[in-house]
């Protein structure tokens, strides 16, 4: 069958070579951090590369008000840290691009981003993937950035 | 560690060889099946084989060629492994007329189709003793639906689809008074009737009785539905024609021959289109999982439509067929029908297209109830002689080749379809009931494979004491002599089986239960708003989880006498995140949760003090972590109500 080969490859490599190769199937594994550029380092890993801010929409703060309370504020609050760190000032500390690769993009940012690596360090988790997609993770940038919150 | 694989490996090849050279008359066994089967790790099975469960009254799915268990789907069984009929979602899908029902025994799964063909949406299973049929949504492998068939016993030919998924047929194996009464077992020519049930099957929510064709008091055995030219009938076996009561092994094999009955539905349908039956007083149960609430719904049905074929001339015909005839198979031309007389000495094949001149012709040796019996020989097409002890099941390949399993003498037996010549056959361990090709029942089977599933293992594997799994064994049917891969054993009996190509499943793959879309009425879609309220005695708890804890994780203010129930709130949102949840002492059963899913624990306190509860599927590396605690006061007691997570306990 059309596996015959790659099975007893399998098999001399195990037997032989001592380290398996990683199947690499379902998550990218740690790269370097040194392999991320000034860019990614600043803005984050993720589909997020440009974004211009205008003033805050209230309406998409009040979406993103919705979204924060289904799927975030099981683990960030605003103002004390929780499972995972506050979130008041994170518009402050972060980029609007960082904020939103790192909601649509948990894993890969904890395994590569060295900021976030010491964050996953320190809190003993890696953020959750929630499948939020780009509207929903942008308009809970909108409330995070709203004086309202 | 090294050395270790490397003996291992060869340990393989030479248990290959020696089975192909001495093994004790293991023909087939070549030294390329390890090959053959193997799927290496972090890669895919080519097809989906779903097995049912035998008296486990579930359905186990597994990968072949590999024989990987991928999981079990439970059906008609309470099922500890998840909850299913434990919590209080799901307990209304195993409610019947005669109440909740925790275990019954489940025979024959069948794969929706178009066209003859398998889509991949649904599967099928009939639940033997208290006669049911269940409805698998294959893109979240739930039991979506439940629908209980009144005036039936024993619902053995069940459920058997037509072409197009319009009907699932489900029969009577064991006649009874219909209706029910109180009458002497010895007036059982007089009072017992079997019935042929046609349920409608291709609207999910709406299962029903269409109709039910009452027919006379044999055991009807087993079914397939025509196909192509013979589309709009349906087959099914009888046993028993000498109406035997007690002592059936001796009483119902005195004669020679039996019948296969052939039921024209679309002339049925014409019938009942005109009004021709009768509208029964009777009790019966559907139920279903609301799509939106994710909560099974129970519904009482006070009636069915049954038909009498005497009032509904040529829909039905008895064809002769020898000696307690057990499956009946047509072929993927669905020119032929192929019986497995079990007691019998050759596999008579029917033809469709003589049958219909036989019709035409009025070629009746006589007329029972109303159905006219067919002339034998002027519907037979062929009989396979030297067929094997004990012929019972028949599938095909899709190139002119049928294959039979034989029980007595434990082999699967190769003829062709046309000259009715034995061409091949190979012994399998041991005695075989159904046989399964992917796609073998069917109009375009993907052949390939074929999967013996037999009923005694006996010294197949390590022995477990006097219990033993059964075995389902994978045979190549690509070259003309068929060769034995792989033995494996199965949950529960596997009584047949259906197979797919895998991509027809996997394009429709659920991940998730989206947040957004949850519609239980007890669902807290955040942790904001999770909390407990006291109604009299009953304590709601809306509570939530996320990696790694619960909300709220500390309650005081319940007493012993209280009915606790916890309705939990899964708020992940990514794939293959599940949560469990235990609560020490509970009666019934824990939970598990998958990401975005609501479900309800019921939990009678019944001793005061302070219980722990926990998350029981491993979720995190915080998982031991992720743990709570309920104060349980007397009663009476005025130890407010209150809880929290991680601060000051609340009361609002």
């Amino acid at each position: 069958m059309r596996h015959s080969n790659l099975f007893f490859l399998a098999v001399f490599i195990l037997g032989c070579g001592g380290d398996a190769p990683e199947s690499g199937l379902q998550t990218p594994h740690a790269a370097a951090p040194a392999e991320l550029s000034p860019d990614q380092l600043e803005h984050g890993i993720g589909p997020i590369s440009s974004l211009t801010l205008a003033a805050v929409d209230p309406a998409l703060a009040e979406r993103g008000h919705t979204s924060f309370e289904m799927k975030c504020m099981s683990c960030h609050r605003l103002d004390e840290r929780y499972v995972g760190p506050p979130l008041g000032d994170v518009t402050v500390r972060r980029s609007p691009q960082f904020i939103m690769n790192m909601i649509l993009n948990p894993q890969e940012m904890s395994e590569r981003h060295p900021e976030i690596r010491a964050l996953v360090a320190e809190y003993m988790l890696v953020m959750p993937q929630q499948n939020l997609d780009q509207s929903e993770a942008r308009a809970i940038l909108e409330y995070l950035r709203s004086p309202s919150q | 560690m090294q050395s270790g694989r490397i003996l291992g490996a060869s340990l393989v090849a030479a248990t290959v060889v020696l089975g192909a050279c001495g093994g004790g008359g293991m023909d087939g066994v070549h030294a390329d099946a390890a090959q053959a089967v193997y799927v290496p790790p972090g890669e895919h099975d080519e097809f989906y084989a779903f097995l049912s469960g035998g008296f486990n009254g579930q359905i186990s799915a597994y990968g072949l060629p590999s024989g990987r268990l991928l999981r079990i789907v439970p059906v008609f069984s309470q099922h500890a492994e998840n909850g299913w009929g434990y919590s209080e979602e799901t307990k209304a899908m195993l409610e019947t007329s005669w109440g909740f029902i925790p275990w019954d025994d489940a025979h024959h799964p069948q794969l929706s189709r178009t066209n003859g063909v398998a889509d991949g949406r649904w599967i099928f299973i009939n639940a033997n003793n208290t006669p049911r049929v269940a409805r698998i949504d294959l893109s979240t492998f739930e039991t979506d639906e439940i629908l209980e068939i009144p005036n039936s016993a024993g619902n053995h030919a069940s459920p058997f689809l037509t072409a197009n998924t319009e009907y699932l047929i489900a029969s009577t194996r064991f006649s009874v008074p219909i209706p029910q009464r109180d009458v002497p077992i010895a007036e059982y020519r007089d009072n017992f009737r079997g019935t042929i049930s046609f349920i409608r099957a291709d609207r999910p929510g709406a299962m029903d009785v269409a109709f039910q064709i009452v027919v006379p008091g044999y055991n009807y055995d087993l079914s397939h539905a025509g196909k192509g030219p013979s589309h709009g009938w349906a087959f099914l076996t009888t046993y028993n024609t000498e109406q035997a009561h007690t002592l059936l092994e001796l009483n119902a094999s005195r004669r020679d021959k039996d019948f296969v009955a052939a039921v024209n539905w679309q002339r049925a349908e014409a019938c009942i289109a005109e009004g021709r039956g009768q509208a029964t007083p009777t009790r019966y149960r559907h139920n279903h999982m609301n799509s939106e609430t994710r909560i099974a719904e129970s519904v009482e049905r006070r009636s069915v439509l049954v038909l009498d074929p005497a009032n509904c001339s040529d829909m039905m015909y008895f064809l002769p067929t020898p000696k307690s005839p057990h499956g009946v198979d047509v072929d993927p031309s669905g020119e032929y029908i192929v019986a497995g007389g079990k007691l019998a000495t050759v596999i008579p094949v029917h033809s469709f297209s003589r049958m219909l001149e036989a019709i035409a012709n009025q070629r009746f040796d006589t007329v029972i109830q109303g159905i006219p019996v067919l002339n034998y020989e002027a519907v037979i097409a062929g009989e396979v002689e030297n067929p094997g002890l004990g012929p019972l099941h028949t599938e095909f390949d899709g190139r002119g080749n049928a294959y039979t399993t034989a029980f007595l003498s434990s082999e699967i037996v190769k003829w062709r379809l046309g000259t009715w010549d034995v061409v091949d056959r190979i012994p399998v361990y041991y005695s075989v009931g159904h046989l399964m090709i992917p796609g073998g029942d069917g109009t375009e089977p993907w052949g390939r494979y074929l999967l013996a599933l037999n009923k005694i293992t006996k010294d197949r594997y390590l022995p477990t004491g006097p219990e033993l799994a059964h075995a389902a064994q994978l045979i190549d049917i690509t070259g003309d002599r068929m060769r034995l891969l792989l033995d494996f054993p199965t949950v529960g009996e596997p009584h047949y089986g259906q197979a797919i190509p895998a991509d027809r499943i996997v394009a429709r793959q659920r991940q998730i239960y989206r947040l957004d879309e949850n519609q239980h009425p007890e669902a807290t879609l955040s942790e904001a708003r999770t909390r407990v309220e006291r109604r009299g005695n009953r304590i709601h708890v809306f509570m939530t989880t996320i990696r790694s804890h619960f909300a709220p994780d500390n309650i005081e203010g319940i007493r012993v006498g209280d009915t606790v129930y916890f309705h939990i709130t899964n708020l992940e949102q990514d794939w293959d995140i599940p949560h469990g949840f235990a609560m020490m002492g509970a009666t019934n059963s824990e939970l598990l949760l998958m990401p975005g899913e609501t479900r309800t624990l019921l939990w009678t306190p019944t001793r005061v003090g302070v219980y722990p509860f926990y998350c029981t599927d491993f979720c995190s590396a915080l998982h031991q972590e992720m743990q709570g605690y309920v104060r349980v006061s007397a009663r009476g007691a005025d130890v407010p109500l209150r809880w929290g997570t991680g601060g000051e306990l609340r009361s609002r």
